[in-house]
């Protein structure tokens, strides 16, 4: 007679067949083993352990997966385990004949997860305050390029630079970019040259996600960090979709289309090719003050990415290939390039870059001990930008050398981790501004060490120091150092303490500054760069991030508070409207951040997020110790988005986001030597603007997206002073606190073959 | 040809070394969750020797890489045990299994149940 027991959990089927009274002899049982699998094949397993629950009494199957085992009447519980399968206990009350099916784990994967993966996920472990936004959320905001992913994100504040050349500025901590290391899978990317476009030339679709890391950072990436590192990972060959198409456009007739195209070209090798082009060629004046509201603009933007992968050998390399052209052009409706170049005529600008970019990484993990990991990564770039502002010239040529090699491994066990190895960086600047040349070669040569320790529990400190050895800024020493504790369940106590020193590129950095009349001072001229000394600063931290359940439903709290301290700063002044001054901080420059942020999942698919930051960013300045113009002291954030259920046979689902800005006053720099009409008040006005966006995903392949930037349509309505005379005195277009443009629509769709 | 000869004895002893300087080796251990991964791997590196400790909820193996000069599996597997974690062919005491956290009392059926999914 034969008994089946069909056993249902949740997830599984195990079938088991109890076949009694066959049995060979009194003291043993016997049986089969073999692997659970959808048709039924008859595989067995050899090798797989059965043995008694709660004794030593057991065997391993024989190649054909059967066993024998001795039986006695107290042991009940036969354990079968098999690695890469689910252990199952059996009831077993007779000697009898055991045929099992054991259930392999990967067939586990297919449970339906029901918490949902959270965009934007803090870690609870890491020792640094970082935080990784996946491609769900870079999905929230219809982000074409990098430098407008981050505006649902609190942590980072996205500006606009001036009136004229519609780019995105974006600041952490106070601080504007340059004090953030860029990087681009680790390789120091927006940097030199491309410090005041180079965000916009990473397309968004290229971005798989984003860490953000508050405060100092690692000292393994380099001595020039100092508010924070960005640290954006691209998508990658052989996991990116076989084929993405993503076509968007804007009421303002912006247009941009994006293409993936990812082939498998051996068992090893894959490679992709991405291809981004955008235009914006229609003219816009809402505020009537005679100039365009933002440039007329083509790019192409092209990578090629070869990724190899052994996993056997352990090796894994990924060379890319970069090409970009960009052309920009503003100003006067009427102006027209050919004629007007660098005349009185019309104020115009045209700014021209071309980008050559190539970088080779490769990873070695040593298959036998798997925390022995070598990387060698290099990346070469060279960037020209030809540009004029008016009658201002400004040329731009950057050649850029970055190599590093870095071993990883442990000290007596893994808690004990270290990272150690050495980098090279080579820049070559030509620029010229109007009539005067700037040439400088800037090499370093610096070795790092950084030391993890975890002890599994509460604590986790990672200390790093790198040296350096640079050509103009000298040999110097970096420490960073960053520790998490945890004093209680869901929580993380971190503080972090790091050094920072870069040479700053004045006028790569500063590009606004073409589009005034000012002039350009250089108040100093014992220093190396410019004449100028390398900026020196400390950066302090601790923050606190807190998960706890509100009515049954998940939600954190952080808060944290930064203070940067200016050792040496180049203090970029524009207290008189007239000029533009570069000098040596003389005085005390601090930039304090406290920030204070609240994630809950308010229902089932919703998930809102608040923040509030309050910023103190003071400078010595020559006229005095003042606040750094245009930062508000306080700015308010909140991001709301809700998805529907996703249904099986279902058309698909919905999604809606609302990110929602308040800015406080922020100062204007002085204007109270200019004449009465071009005078400014002391604060600007408080701010706040509105972003929407629905996306209709009706299938894994194809989703349509309808948004909104700035729907309640707020402007500055007279964001060039002396548009009336750009050649006058008092012309300037950098005192921009708002939107120039008002409301903004745009629709856009996604197709993707797997 | 001397100095060779040292050199060579001195990197084919190393390489010996090397061998059972990194041991590898696989244990079954029993658990259910993250919190009881956390517990077995504490437990691993905090035996004189070991290397590294990684235990996987779903298989319930813990992979191994000690120095066999300084310790041995049987070491390893004491250590397990003692803090409450049954292995295969070494089971905890009923004192050292009464420590674990309520939530990973694994040879309860019910915990077992909770955390199927």
């Amino acid at each position: 007679m034969n008994f089946i027991y069909i056993m249902t959990t949740k997830n599984l089927v195990f079938i088991l067949f109890i076949l009694p009274f066959i049995s060979i002899s009194q003291e043993h049982i016997s049986g089969i083993i073999m692997e659970a699998n959808e048709k039924n094949e008859r595989i067995s397993l050899a090798g797989a352990n059965v043995y008694w629950l709660h004794t030593t009494i057991g065997t391993v199957t024989d190649l054909d997966g059967t066993f024998t085992l001795s039986y006695s009447k107290e042991n009940t519980k036969l354990v079968i385990s098999y690695v890469g399968y689910k252990t199952d206990t059996l009831t077993i009350s007779k000697p009898k004949q055991v045929r099992h099916w054991l259930q392999p784990t990967d067939n586990l994967n297919s449970v339906t997860v029901t918490s949902r993966k959270q965009a934007t996920a803090k870690s609870y472990l890491q020792a640094t305050n970082t935080f990784t936004v996946s491609s769900d959320e870079l999905l929230k905001a219809a982000c074409c390029n990098l430098s407008e992913s981050f505006e649902t994100n609190p942590s980072i504040d996205v500006n606009f630079a001036d009136a004229v050349t519609g780019t995105r500025q974006i600041k952490m901590l106070g601080l504007t970019s340059p004090y953030i290391l860029i990087a681009t899978e680790n390789i120091p990317s927006i940097r030199g040259a491309s410090q005041a476009f180079g965000l916009s030339f990473i397309p968004g679709t290229w971005v798989e996600s984003i860490q953000i890391t508050k405060g100092a950072g690692s000292a393994v990436n380099g001595y020039e960090s100092i508010a924070g590192q960005i640290n954006a990972e691209l998508v990658k060959p052989s996991t990116d979709d076989k084929l993405f198409i993503n076509l968007y456009a804007a009421s303002s007739e912006r247009v941009e289309l994006n293409t993936h195209i990812n082939t498998k070209v051996s068992d090893k090798w894959h490679t992709g090719l991405y291809l981004h082009g955008n235009t914006h060629q229609n003219v816009h004046d809402v505020n009537n003050d005679g100039f365009l509201d933002m440039p007329q603009y083509d790019q192409i933007n092209i990578m090629n990415r070869w990724q190899y992968t052994n996993a056997e050998k352990g090796f894994v390399s990924f060379i890319n290939l970069k090409f970009l052209n960009d052309e920009k052009q503003t100003g006067q409706i009427g102006f027209n390039p050919k004629t007007d170049k660098l005349t009185t005529n019309a104020w115009g600008s045209e700014i021209d870059t071309r980008r050559y970019e190539i970088s080779a990484k490769l990873g070695y993990v040593n298959p036998e001990i798997p925390w022995q990991s070598v990387g060698v990564q290099s990346a070469f770039s060279s960037h020209k930008q030809a540009s004029y502002f008016g009658l201002k010239q400004y040329d731009i040529m950057h050649n850029s050398l970055y190599s590093t090699i870095i071993y990883n491994s442990i000290i007596s066990d893994s808690r004990h981790r270290i990272k150690t190895g050495v980098s090279y960086t080579y820049d070559h600047y030509d620029e010229l501004v109007n009539t005067t040349d700037y040439e400088r070669t800037e090499t370093s040569v610096g070795a790092f060490f950084e030391y993890n320790y975890d002890n599994l529990d509460k604590l986790n400190v990672t200390a790093g120091v790198r040296v350096d050895h640079h050509n103009l800024l000298g040999t110097f020493v970096t420490p960073r150092i960053h520790a998490r504790y945890t004093p209680w369940e869901k929580s993380a106590l971190r503080a972090s303490v790091g050094r920072g020193k870069r040479s700053a590129n004045i006028f790569a950095e500063n590009q606004s500054m073409f589009s005034t009349s000012r002039t350009i001072n250089i108040l100093n001229t014992t220093g190396t760069i410019y004449g100028l000394d390398p900026e020196i600063a400390w950066n302090y931290g601790v923050s606190y991030l807190q998960g706890f359940n509100l009515f049954g439903r998940k939600a954190d709290v952080t808060v944290d508070f930064y203070k940067t301290d200016f050792k040496n700063q180049v203090v970029v002044d524009y207290e008189n409207p007239q000029e533009v001054n570069f000098y040596n901080l003389n005085g005390s420059s601090f930039a304090n951040s406290f920030q204070t942020e609240v994630n809950y999942n308010v229902f089932n698919q919703v998930d809102l997020r608040l923040a509030y930051k309050f910023y103190e960013v003071k400078t010595q300045y020559a006229s005095g110790k003042l606040e750094k113009p245009l930062t508000p002291k306080h700015r308010l954030f909140a991001n709301a988005s809700y998805e529907t259920h996703v249904r099986e046979n279902a058309t698909g689902h919905w999604k809606f986001d609302a990110t929602f800005n308040w800015l406080g006053e922020q100062r204007f720099s002085s204007t109270a030597t200019s004449p009465v009409a071009y005078q400014l008040p002391d604060k600007t006005p408080k701010l706040a603007t509105l972003n929407v966006q629905i996306t209709k995903v009706f299938s894994s392949k194809f989703e349509v997206y309808l948004g909104g930037e700035n729907v309640t349509n707020v402007r500055q309505s007279n964001p060039i002073l002396a548009a009336d005379d750009p050649f006058g005195s008092n012309f300037d277009t950098t005192f921009v606190y708002g939107p120039i443009f008002g409301s903004m629509y745009y629709a856009g769709l996604r197709y993707r073959i797997k | 040809m001397k100095k060779l000869i040292i050199v060579l004895t001195v990197l084919i002893s190393t390489v010996t070394f090397a061998q059972n300087k990194n041991e590898k080796a696989s244990l079954e251990v029993d658990g259910v969750c993250l919190m009881c991964k956390s517990r077995i791997e504490k437990a691993c590196l905090n035996t004189k020797g070991v290397k590294s400790a990684i235990w996987d909820v779903k298989s319930h193996e813990l992979k191994l890489i000690y120095d066999g000069r300084k310790t041995n599996l049987k070491t390893i597997q004491k250590s397990v045990v003692a803090v409450g974690h049954d292995t295969k062919g070494l089971e905890a005491t009923d004192e050292a299994y009464a420590t674990v956290h309520p939530c990973c009392q694994y040879r309860d059926d019910a915990v077992k149940d909770d955390h199927k999914d």
